[in-house]
């Protein structure tokens, strides 16, 4: 009787699926990561149990355990809100600025330096902004370029949500679904101060706000953890 | 991981040429699997995972350059006066020694920041919101009532005059963290009104004292 031959198979397997798992696993990671924006300023912000995040368009005011104001201004893929106001503070104040410093000012955080220092601070790398040494944003009654910051972009930001909202509610009556709401589309109006600074420095800040209306604020805070149940 | 390459290489043709022996177009995945792991693992143990910042709402009041000369009478207030890492309160009004009212002078106690300090005051003189509370949120749970009423509603109840409204003084010496980790107290509270107000001279004096004690 002839003998059934069973055919050999190759020990090896076939890797290709799980080389497109691992690689889907690391274009996945790579992808939905955010990286950590860098900040010019490390600030430790008090623990509280809020559960509402941080908006993506607003005017956020940071204040260091020093009391120094730093200041910033975003609105979701705008980058002309940021554009604007610095060409604004640099009609009022003065100073020039290169296409290429502009350029770079749109792609910058939070910073903290007087408008005289300003065009020498946007050129620096991020660690020399880290290392800079300055008084942060004058914000005395004397001298309160804050004020100008909050006011001119404000006034860009509030243009910018206008637009982003038009659109949107266009947008809405092409497809037939509900219209936007606007309170949505509003900059929201943020204070990051250190647990450690003074309220006496941040009541400065919070009075620039008030002094333009802008009543309702907010404070940045991290979640508990472990929030121990009342 | 050659066997397209098996069937090739074995076989003979008529005329007996020989043909050159196909090489396996398969590659060996291995180290590229490898690779990929690694890159998966570094970057999984890389990452941090970093807690969202959360945001904490505030309406101050409206800047207004002249005081109002009859300023509203406040039902069941609360006042917390802060200094640094320190926190004290009074109920009602304030009243100086010169001026004591029916209870006497007023004076400051000293709670603090933990569970058992001003959470437990503000549960305890705030219970009446609390428990309103409670049921409407068991009517929305039945769905009994739609989220828009029960915000409505629970407003309305914040708004009572048995509802505990709060005012939040500070002295020079007051951190930042102090006034937030109070903000989020009050919230925890369901406290509907509250508003930092600047400190009196008067009460600058008396806190100054109680700080000594």
């Amino acid at each position: 009787m002839p003998k059934i031959k069973i055919p050999k198979s190759s020990p090896s397997i076939d890797m290709t699926p799980m080389v497109d798992l691992a690689f889907l696993l690391v274009t996945f990671f790579m992808l939905s990561a955010t990286f950590r924006s860098t900040e010019p300023v490390e600030v430790k912000v008090p623990n509280s149990s809020a559960e509402r995040e941080i908006p993506k368009r607003k005017i956020m005011v940071t204040v260091d355990s020093l009391g120094k104001v730093f200041f910033d201004v975003s609105a979701p893929s705008d980058s002309t809100v940021r554009i604007n106001t610095l060409k604004a503070m640099g009609r009022k104040y003065k100073v020039s600025f290169t296409e290429e410093q502009i350029k770079k000012f749109s792609f910058m955080t939070a910073f903290g330096c007087s408008m005289k220092e300003l065009p020498s601070y946007i050129e620096m790398s991020s660690q020399e902004q880290k290392e800079f040494k300055t008084k942060g944003i004058p914000s005395d009654s004397s001298q309160n370029e804050l004020l100008d910051w909050v006011i001119l972009s404000n006034e860009n930001i509030m243009k910018s949500a206008e637009t982003a909202f038009k659109k949107e509610k266009e947008d809405a009556e092409n497809k037939n679904k509900p219209a936007p709401k606007k309170k949505d589309f509003l900059p929201k109006y943020i204070l990051r101060a250190d647990s450690k600074a003074t309220y006496k420095s941040v009541e400065k800040v919070i009075d620039v706000f008030r002094e333009r209306q802008l009543c309702e604020l907010y404070f940045v805070t991290m979640s508990e953890l472990n929030q121990p149940k009342p | 991981m050659a066997e397209m390459a098996e069937s090739g290489g074995g076989g003979h043709d008529k005329k007996g040429k020989k043909r050159a022996k196909k090489s396996s177009t398969r590659v060996d995945m291995t180290p590229m699997v490898d690779l990929a792991f690694l890159l998966l693992t570094f970057f999984v143990l890389t990452s941090t995972f970093a807690p969202k910042p959360k945001i904490i709402s505030l309406t101050y009041p409206a800047k207004i350059d002249e005081p109002l000369a009859d300023p509203p009478k406040l039902y069941n207030g609360l006042t917390f006066v802060l200094a640094k890492d320190r926190i004290f309160y009074y109920t009602g009004q304030f009243f100086t020694k010169e001026n004591p009212g029916p209870n006497g002078p007023t004076v400051l106690t000293e709670t603090d920041f933990g569970p058992q300090g001003a959470r437990k005051l503000l549960a305890d003189l705030n219970s009446f919101v609390l428990r309103e509370k409670k049921g409407l949120d068991m009517d929305y749970q039945n769905k009994k009532i739609d989220s828009l009423t029960y915000a409505n509603q629970l407003k309305a109840v914040k708004e009572t005059d048995d509802a505990l409204k709060v005012l939040i003084k500070t002295d020079d010496t007051a951190l930042a963290g102090n006034f937030i980790d109070l903000l989020d107290e009050l919230r925890i509270a369901e406290i509907g009104l509250m508003a930092p107000v600047p400190i009196t001279p008067e009460e600058l004096l008396l806190l100054k004292e109680s700080i000594k004690k």
